[in-house]
């Protein structure tokens, strides 16, 4: 048995163990879907976790406390 | 102005009528190369959602389908290098009954198991030239490579898959 001829036989059973997809047809409309990722996105692109305001509320609070630390964090920036 | 430039210009309703109009396209495409039918809605998703964000680079004189084509290819190869295949709930579509009796569901579950762990880019190539017989200029467009590395790919997965069946000694012998 030649090269090809193996190639065949291998590709018949890859076949039988992974048959062609049948059905391709889409069963429903996804642009609900896609608006939603669309939504999301819109969404988090603006949105700001808690502890991120919570760490700026507290520099602002430390800095007006202590206005002498203003130099040294530009230094350390 | 045409739709495709309504679209580039950033016009969501240019982005809802080519979402509408190539949804079931890019399904069916990414259907064949992951097989399992939510897996395949998601990415469709995923897809427009790249489509989506790279408008501002879309040539509005090029070709959508063929854009969208080979965007999807790359949602879909991602999702094959994130899904490990042990845990993949892989096959919406199980094998026929039917078919050469010598051929027993444990060698098929075998070549299964050895076709699923190839490497995802050569999976891809294998899966739509050698299973879903698609044209290799067709692939080789989708993949973003030249039809010589589609061979070369193909030519490696079948010599990959042929070795992991011999260490097994699962092969169909010689007729």
């Amino acid at each position: 048995m030649n090269n090809h001829e193996n190639d065949n036989e291998l590709q018949a059973l890859l076949k039988q163990a992974l048959p062609p997809v049948q059905n391709t047809e889409l069963q429903r409309d996804l642009w609900p879907q896609m608006l939603r990722r669309l939504d999301d996105a819109h969404t988090h692109r603006l949105h700001i976790p808690w502890f991120d305001w919570v760490l700026a509320a507290g520099t602002v609070a430390a800095l007006l406390i202590f206005p002498g630390a203003i130099p040294a964090l530009l230094y350390h920036l | 102005m045409e739709l495709l430039e309504r679209f580039a210009a950033g016009d969501p309703d240019a982005f809802e009528a080519l979402f509408r109009q190539h949804q079931r396209e890019v399904y069916a495409w990414i259907i064949r190369i992951v097989r399992d039918s939510g897996a395949a809605e998601d990415l469709t998703v995923e897809t427009f959602w790249r489509i989506y964000r790279a408008r501002d680079r879309f040539d509005a004189g090029g070709n959508f389908r063929a854009w969208a084509r080979r965007i999807a290819t790359n949602a879909a190869l991602d999702h094959l290098k994130r899904v490990r295949p042990e845990t993949e709930l892989v096959d919406d579509f199980p094998s026929p009954t039917k078919g050469d009796p010598v051929v027993t569901s444990d060698l098929r579950r075998h070549i299964k198991r050895a076709f699923l762990a190839l490497p995802a880019k050569y999976r891809l190539v294998a899966t739509l030239a050698l299973i879903e017989e698609q044209p290799y200029n067709e692939i080789a467009e989708a993949a973003g490579i030249s039809v010589a590395l589609v061979k070369v790919r193909i030519f490696r997965a079948v010599r990959m898959l042929r070795k992991k069946l011999n260490y097994l000694r699962l092969e169909a012998a010689p007729k």
